[in-house]
């Protein structure tokens, strides 16, 4: 940046020349230009290849810039606190100096996969991800099928489904906590005016499983129906036509247009899904009502991402926590893996 | 649709490039991991104290309370009489939620305020690992406070942690109208005579819930355990910190709440939705009473009390005596003004100021001036039938006759304890639901 007498305008030309380069018919142009010039060649010529030069890493080195902020930040908050979760994966932790402390190998790894705590917690996990994913992906695409009709005040609908998502976890846990109430909630004291056994909501594992994958359901549900009701939209409307024509009816369409043609969408929403419903944590954490909120008493629902939290922000054992992470992380890309190729099987077979 | 099939052979022209980028690339999340690690790793040494600094124009001494101190008024008063000293205060709802909090920041020794309130139960974590907190014993507050507060907070090499706020000696608060309605005495002085031991106290619930059948005698299991608990001197721990759950001491308060659960409890856990309503629709008849329990009766039950609601305060706990809660304030090492910390704590905690502090919110003083003031003495409670609040809790700290040895891992045995209660009350066997709670013991060690 020594030469003052480069005149900027011709720098930032260059710059922002989206075919700047060795080969660009502009650069040949000017060059033969400069060649007819007062100034020295050699001198003309240096100036030329810096600028080339600049430009050239202008192309390559830009587009890394644009996107660098979102890796910058993957690393800072994913990647690193990853490796470093594994790193601590092997070694205790001195709860009262809150410090790192010896190397145990994999001590760690071997106490959660003997806890029965956290197999308890693996069961839970499981079995509130498939009663709150799967009845959502199939009520989604049936709201989304249904929205995807010429309905009067279309807006109103479609933005409706999505209300429950626009509502803070926290205050929709509050609310669904006066409804599951053991004693004095809502819907039990509905059951028992009309004759029937109170439900024990917070008791039974099962219930409690059924409770929470309804908060879960009742706030996903319209956001997958929103990413469902764009892909159908995008469904070319003359394949339903030439259905009709062959006479195909609502159902018929559904089964054989709309749905074949929004798979790579089902895969997206079912593979988030999983992530999402394998890591559920905030409903359990606040559904419990014990001072100790670690999923009941019993651990009756507490999910993995419930033991992690417990074993490493109560508990102080970061080494347990870090070690019951990676267990969860590996099943979570196992199951992902699993899933796509499922879906990738499915697809294939009915091309 | 098939044109992604061109994608390798166009791209393999750039092979070169692209290897080189994806060493760029590799090298370039390799640099970042380690700087990020090494910056983390560097940190200092948390147990070394901060470089003392002058507070700065603008710049305010931090102390992080959690439920309700009392401070508001009291630290509005402190910044008029100090305009180079301005606190600033941040109140957390709930220790728990505090405590979690607490416990993260520790971890990175980092963004810690300079006056930290702990609850009592963790004290013993702080005095097991005095090296990040400052000592704060001095002249001037020497013999403060009752001598159980005092021991609490001090190390065995005589450093002084904590500043003692509150106490909690117990009284049991009952609702009168319920006790008539059920046939018994309703005057405080005579239900007093009624419940000397935990024998008594039972024996009257009987009473009680077969005359009043939908009534529960208590407000939960889990506040009468911890109630007997508080007259254990080793619940869970032995003098020299060693872990010991299998006492006939605590296996025989399991053994008395768990068998009174069906009859005589709401079944229900403290602090829930559940709990909160049993205020309102008659659930249950007598509580143990801290002075800071009047607040969340009154919250709950509704100020002014529904009507025929009457509380009242009886000035007897059976088995004698009993401490549940009580706070104090601490100062880290990471605070960069600990003398102006220790002062403000020190002042805030003198007799004089916890005296206006039982007037609002009802925590009870700890210390041994604040205890014999008029102002504390003489206050009567209007919503529980006015009574003589301040003798009552005077006498109640006389009567509190055993301290229960609480070691480092007290706190977080007592979670796993109230958990067994739990599990009880919601069905489980006794037997099964204590094999849980050793086990569970037995993973926090």
């Amino acid at each position: 940046m020594t030469h003052h007498a480069e005149p900027p305008a011709g720098d930032v030309a260059t710059a922002t020349d989206p075919a700047g380069g060795p080969s660009s018919p502009g650069g040949r142009d000017r060059r033969t230009r400069a060649a007819g010039s007062s100034t020295t060649p050699a001198a003309e010529t240096r100036r030329l290849i810096r600028r080339q030069r600049r430009s050239r890493w202008d192309l390559k080195l830009s587009p890394y810039l644009y996107i660098s902020p979102f890796f910058i930040l993957f690393g800072l908050l994913g990647l690193y606190p990853l490796l470093y979760t594994g790193y601590l994966a092997f070694f205790d932790w001195n709860r009262a100096y809150y410090v790192r402390g010896d190397f145990v190998g994999l001590d760690n790894f071997r106490f959660v996969l003997t806890d029965p705590v956290f197999i308890k917690s693996l069961v839970n996990t499981f079995s509130i991800f498939l009663m709150s994913s799967v009845p959502q992906v199939i009520l989604a695409v049936s709201i989304a099928a249904l929205l995807d009709r010429n309905l009067r005040a279309k807006t109103f609908w479609r933005m409706s489904v999505l209300l429950p998502f626009v509502v803070a976890p926290t205050a929709a846990v509050l609310i669904f906590g006066s409804l599951f109430a053991d004693q004095y909630g809502l819907i039990n004291q509905f059951l028992e005016s009309i004759g029937l056994q109170p439900i024990l909501w917070h008791v039974d594992r099962w219930w409690s499983h059924l409770a929470i994958s309804g908060m879960v359901n009742w706030r996903w549900t319209g956001y997958n129906t929103l990413i469902f009701l764009a892909a159908m939209q995008a469904v070319p409307r003359e394949l339903y036509e030439s259905a009709a024509i062959d006479g195909a009816g609502r159902v018929r369409q559904f089964l054989s247009v709309t749905l074949p043609m929004i798979r790579p969408t089902m895969i997206f929403v079912i593979i988030t899904s999983t992530i999402g419903g394998l890591q559920i944590f905030t409903e359990p954490r606040l559904f419990d009502n014990t001072p100790n909120r670690e999923g009941g008493p019993d651990h009756q629902y507490m999910t993995s991402t419930l033991y992690i939290y417990v074993k490493g922000i109560e508990d102080q054992f970061y080494g347990r926590a870090s070690a019951a992470a990676w267990v969860l992380f590996l099943i979570i890309v196992g199951i992902a893996i699993l899933n796509f190729a499922i879906t990738r099987l499915l697809t294939r077979r009915s091309a | 649709m098939r044109t992604t099939n061109h994608r390798p052979r166009s791209g393999s022209a750039f092979a070169g490039p692209r290897r080189r980028n994806r060493f760029l690339a590799a090298s370039a999340v390799t640099a970042l991991v380690l700087g990020v690690t090494s910056a983390c790793g560097g940190g200092s040494d948390p147990t070394e104290s901060a470089e003392q600094e002058q507070l700065a124009e603008g710049e305010t001494l931090t102390i992080t309370t959690f439920g309700e101190f009392g401070y508001d008024a009291l630290i509005e008063e402190w910044n008029e009489a100090n305009p180079d000293v301005q606190v600033e205060q941040t109140k957390v709802s709930l220790w728990d939620d505090w405590k979690n909090e607490l416990n993260t920041l520790l971890q990175a020794n980092e963004g810690l305020p300079d006056v930290v309130a702990v609850e009592g139960d963790f004290m013993p974590a702080l005095v097991a690992a005095p090296e990040r907190w400052v000592d704060l014993s001095s002249d001037e507050v020497e013999g403060r406070w009752l001598d159980f507060k005092e021991a609490a907070a001090t190390t065995p090499d005589g450093a002084l942690l904590g500043y003692a706020t509150d106490a909690g000696p117990e009284a049991i608060c009952y609702r009168s109208d319920l006790f008539k309605k059920a046939g018994l005495p309703t005057d405080r002085a005579e239900v007093a005579k009624l419940m000397g031991t935990w024998d008594d106290y039972y024996a009257l619930g009987e009473k009680f819930v077969k005359a009043l059948p939908n009534t529960a005698w208590y407000d939960a299991s889990g506040s009468i355990a911890q109630a007997m608990l508080n007259q254990v001197e080793y619940p869970f721990e032995e003098a020299d910190n060693t872990v010991n759950v299998e006492n006939p001491e605590l296996e025989a308060v399991y053994e008395t709440v768990t068998s009174h659960t069906e009859a005589l409890s709401t079944k229900n856990a403290q602090w829930s939705d559940d709990w909160n309503a049993s205020y309102t629709n008659d659930g249950f008849a007598t509580i143990p009473c801290p002075g800071w329990m009047r607040a969340n009766i009154k919250t709950n039950t509704g100020e002014p009390a529904p009507k025929g609601v009457v509380w009242d305060i009886a000035d007897v706990f059976p088995g004698g005596g009993g401490n549940w809660g009580g706070s104090y304030l601490t100062v880290p090492k990471s605070s960069t003004h600990q003398e102006e910390a220790q002062e403000f704590a020190a002042w805030i905690t003198a007799p004089e100021q916890q005296a206006k502090v039982f007037e609002v919110t009802g925590n009870f003083p700890s210390q041994v001036e604040a205890l014999e003031d008029p102002v504390v003495l003489e206050s009567t409670d209007e919503y529980f039938n006015n009574a003589p609040a301040g003798e009552i809790y005077s006498n109640r700290a006389a009567a509190i006759d055993v301290q229960p040895y609480h070691g480092p891992l007290y706190s977080d045995i007592l979670g796993k304890f109230q958990d067994a209660i739990n599990r009880v009350d919601q069905g489980t066997d006794p037997g099964e639901s204590w094999d849980k709670f050793l086990s569970e013991v037995e993973a926090l060690q």
